[in-house]
Order: C-alpha cells, then structure tokens, then sequence
C-alpha cells in the first residue's frame, strides 16, 4: 500500500503550488476504524443480535443518507463555485475519506437491515413492509450501481490524476462532472429510502 | 508534408476506449437486479430461472469486459493492476460479508450457489471498473509519443 500512500499531490505547476498537500488514496489511519466498524457488523449479524443490527442499520442508513444529500445539494454547489485552486485543494482533502467512509457505511446499512427485516418477519410476504421492503431493494440497487459502477471510481481516477506532478485539469474537470449528473438521482433516490423506511417504522 | 495526425500526442481525457466501463457496469446491475429477485423471496426458496440467467448474462459481460480491457495497448498495466489488486480486496471483503449474512441465514444448495456466483462477480465487476478509469486517464511508463484511439478493434 506504500506506493498508494505517501505521494505527493498537486492541482497546478510546482510554480503555483510551492506547498502541495500530501495525498493518500486511501487513508492508512481510517483503516482500523473501518476493520473495527466490519468487525461489529459480522457479530451483530452472527449473534442475531437485535441492539447492535438496529444500532448498525440506523446510524449506517441515516449517514449515508445525510452525507450523500448534503454532499449533493450543500457541499457540490458550492464546489462548483469555487476555484480551480480551491476546488482542487478541498477536493485533495475530502476525496480520500469518502473513498472509506461511504463504503463502509453502505456495507454496515445493508448487511444489517437485510438481517434486521429477516429478524422482525418483515420479509415475509404476510407482512405489510413485504412490499416497501422489495421497493427499498430496487432503490438501494440503483444507487449501488451509480456509486459503485461511476462514482466510486470517478473519485478513486480523480485522487490519482491529482497525485501526479502535473494534474490534467480536463481530467478531473470530466471525472468530477459525473458528481453533479449523478447527484440529482441519488438525492431523489435518498428522498425515496427516507419515505419507505419510515413508512417501515410506523406500519 | 505536416506529420499526420498520429504524430499529435493524444491528450488523456480525450483518448478514446473500447466501452470496458459501460458494458461491466451492465454485468453489475444485472446481478444486482439477480439479487433483488432472490432477496425479494427471502426466507422462501426463490424460483432461480431468472436470477441464473442474469448472472450467467453478468458472467459473460463481466469476461467482454475483460477480454476488451487485456487487448488495449498501450495501457498502464502497472497502474491498472496496483489500483485493482487493492480494490479486490476491499470486494472481495464485501462480498465476504454478504455472503456470510446469507449463509447464516440458512441459504443452502441452489439458491446459495447462484448467490456466490452473483458475489464473485460482484467482487470483480468493481475492481475491474475502477482500474480501468483510473489506468485509462494514466500514461502508460516509458511510454513516448502518441496514445492512440483504442476504441475500434485493430
């Protein structure tokens, strides 16, 4: 992992840049919360254990939710507006953490839930969420593959494209437009998950 | 006479590919269209005609996916192969736990063979899509000159 971590990242030419943060891809120190966080998980679901799959499912799905609606209304608009230079520098600084965070928070959600509706007898076609529940798998299968199939690797193309001594502006001018053509359709699909899962709660 | 056009270095972001990221994100959303059908059924026996049918079709693109991206020359191997090794084990933990949660819920047979199918492919679809857009936009090492257009076959 050395040669993903202590490079040197950029935005501009070593004229402009006389102080260029140091970019990891992958944030070394992250990786033992998220060891810790799939740990938590594989027992909550091994021990069937109520607290920790409602704990898991409810901090996981109500993170992932915020993070991607404030990342896609509040934090991608003002992106926008900012400089090259300052666009680039947040982007150095930010990037790196949702390649852990939003992985392990997707994981952490649904691994649990599944369990949790398995556990409640919510999956059961007797059940009333039967139906919100198959509904929630649709929408939850449309935003894994945006997230995963472009975004994900969108992002990962954009860190190492700033990692090089001379980033190419059209690059990430290209890798970050798939933020803003996706950001509308996974905010409408976070809307969704918000209805039907409190729809679940109260049913 | 000027230098035909593949004396111009090809710039990264307008260098064109085969379609390596379109059609293995199509494997993708096929297995997971797969495992909504079968998790829709839980804890029942799901039917299995449609879902094998979806990760046999996922299969299949999953491979064109690969075949397409092993003919590009030149192509960063090297950061092709750094980027995907990482990411494979990330999926492949993943999968890893999904696949857990199923067994532990008494998937047994069939319908636990066609879910870790749906996994692994689902554990090389995602590698395979991130090392391909981050070695595309990258020169390949001691690669001089022009890039050319891979997107037709040679």
């Amino acid at each position: 992992m050395t040669d993903v971590s202590n490079l040197q990242a950029g935005t501009a030419g070593p004229a402009q840049a006389p102080a260029r943060p140091r970019l990891q891809v992958v944030p070394l120190r992250g990786l033992p919360i998220v060891a810790a966080v799939v740990a938590f998980v594989i027992a909550a679901i091994a021990g069937n254990w109520l607290w920790a799959l409602t704990f898991c499912h409810v901090v996981g799905g109500g993170l992932w939710t915020a993070i991607d609606l404030f990342v896609g209304l509040i934090v991608g608009p003002i992106l926008g507006r900012l400089s090259l230079p300052a666009r680039a520098e947040f982007t150095a600084r930010f990037m790196p953490k949702m390649v852990l965070l939003m992985p392990t928070l997707v994981l952490m959600t649904l691994a649990t839930g599944f369990q949790l509706a398995l556990k409640l007898g919510n999956l059961s076609p007797a059940s009333p969420n039967h139906g919100w529940l198959v509904v929630s798998y649709c929408v939850v299968g449309v935003m894994a593959v945006i997230a995963l199939g472009v975004l994900e690797p969108a992002n990962i193309a954009v860190l190492f494209e700033m990692r090089k001594p001379e980033p190419d502006g059209a690059v990430i001018a290209l890798l970050m437009r798939r933020f803003v053509l996706t950001a509308g359709i996974t905010g409408v699909m976070q809307v969704a998950t918000l209805i039907i899962m409190t729809r679940v709660a109260t049913q | 006479m000027s230098a035909g056009p593949a004396a111009v270095p090809a710039p990264p972001a307008s260098r064109r590919f085969p379609p390596v990221a379109e059609v293995t994100t199509v494997s993708l959303g096929l297995v997971v269209i797969g495992g909504i059908l079968m998790a829709s059924y839980a804890p029942r026996r799901p039917p299995l005609a449609v879902p094998v049918a979806l990760a046999v079709a996922g299969a299949v693109l999953l491979l064109a996916g690969c075949w397409l991206t092993a003919r590009l020359r030149p192509f960063d191997w090297d950061r092709f192969f750094l980027v995907f090794r990482w990411a494979l084990l990330a999926y492949v933990i993943s999968a890893g736990v999904i696949a857990f949660a199923f067994i532990k819920d008494h998937t047994r047979g069939a319908p636990l063979a066609v879910v870790l199918v749906m996994l692994v492919i689902y554990a090389l679809d995602v590698p395979l899509i991130i090392a391909f857009t981050v070695a595309r936009y990258s020169s390949p090492a001691g690669h001089a000159g022009s890039l050319p257009d891979v997107s037709q076959p040679a």
